[in-house]
C-alpha cells in the first residue's frame, strides 16, 4: 500500500467520526509516509511524531489514530502531528497552535 | 549578533516526524548549521542515553527538541526559533 491508498481508506473510514485530514494534503502525505516506514520497521502504524519501542504491547497507545487523539482534538482542534483535525481547525476557525505533547515520559523513555 | 554555528545548535529529532522536518527545513533556509539526531534511527544502547540527555533539558523528552547553547524550544515553534537564533 502507499501513501495515497492510505490516504483513501483512512479517510473513508474517519471522517464519519469527525475527524478530517489536515486540508495540507503534501504533509499529511508525508506524514502517511512516516507511518508505512513504523509499519515496515515494527509491523504496526505507530505515530511518526513520536518514538516507539519497537513493542507492539508498549505502544500500544500510539498505535495510530492514538489514544491521544480525541482528548487532543477535542482541546485543539488537531492530534499531536497535526494528521488528524476538525473541520473547524481546517476552516481555521481554531488558531493552528502547538499541541503538547500528552503521552507520559515514561512511555516515551521505553520499557527497562 | 552572529549566527551560531554548528556546534552551538542541536536538534533532537526523529526522521519521519513532520515537526521535527519542519525544524531542519526552517533552519537549513536560514543558513542555521546544526546537529541533527534522529533518535528513532539510533539502537538501544545510545537511545537510553540520547533519551536521557533529551529529558535533562526537556522533561517531556518530546520531539522535535531544539537547544541552542542554555535555551531549550520543544516542537517546532517558528517565532521563538526566530527570535533565539536573531534570524
Amino acid at each position: 500500500m502507499n501513501a495515497e491508498e492510505l490516504y483513501e481508506m483512512l479517510r473513508k473510514a474517519q471522517e464519519p467520526q469527525g475527524y478530517f485530514f489536515n486540508q495540507d494534503k503534501i504533509k499529511v502525505l508525508e506524514l502517511l509516509e512516516g507511518l508505512l516506514v513504523n509499519k515496515a520497521r515494527y509491523g504496526y502504524m505507530s505515530c511518526p511524531c513520536r518514538l516507539a519501542a519497537a513493542d507492539r504491547d508498549w505502544d500500544r497507545d500510539i498505535i495510530c489514530p492514538c489514544i491521544y487523539r480525541e482528548p487532543d482534538v477535542a482541546q485543539y482542534g488537531s492530534c499531536f502531528c497535526n494528521l488528524y483535525v476538525s473541520r473547524q481547525w481546517n476552516d481555521g476557525a481554531l488558531p493552528h497552535t502547538y499541541v503538547p505533547e500528552r503521552r507520559p515520559v515514561e512511555k516515551i523513555l521505553g520499557p527497562d | 549578533m552572529p549566527m551560531p554555528d554548528k556546534t552551538d545548535v542541536t536538534l533532537y529529532a526523529l526522521s519521519t516526524c513532520i515537526h521535527c522536518k519542519n525544524t531542519k527545513e526552517f533552519l537549513t533556509q536560514c543558513g542555521v548549521g546544526y546537529h541533527c539526531i534522529d533518535v528513532d534511527t539510533l539502537e538501544a544502547p545510545d537511545r537510553k542515553k540520547i533519551l536521557q540527555e533529551i529529558k535533562a533539558i526537556n522533561p517531556e523528552c518530546s520531539f522535535p527538541t531544539l537547544v541552542v547553547g542554555d535555551k531549550v524550544i520543544v516542537g517546532f515553534k517558528k517565532e521563538e526559533i526566530q527570535e533565539l537564533l536573531n534570524l
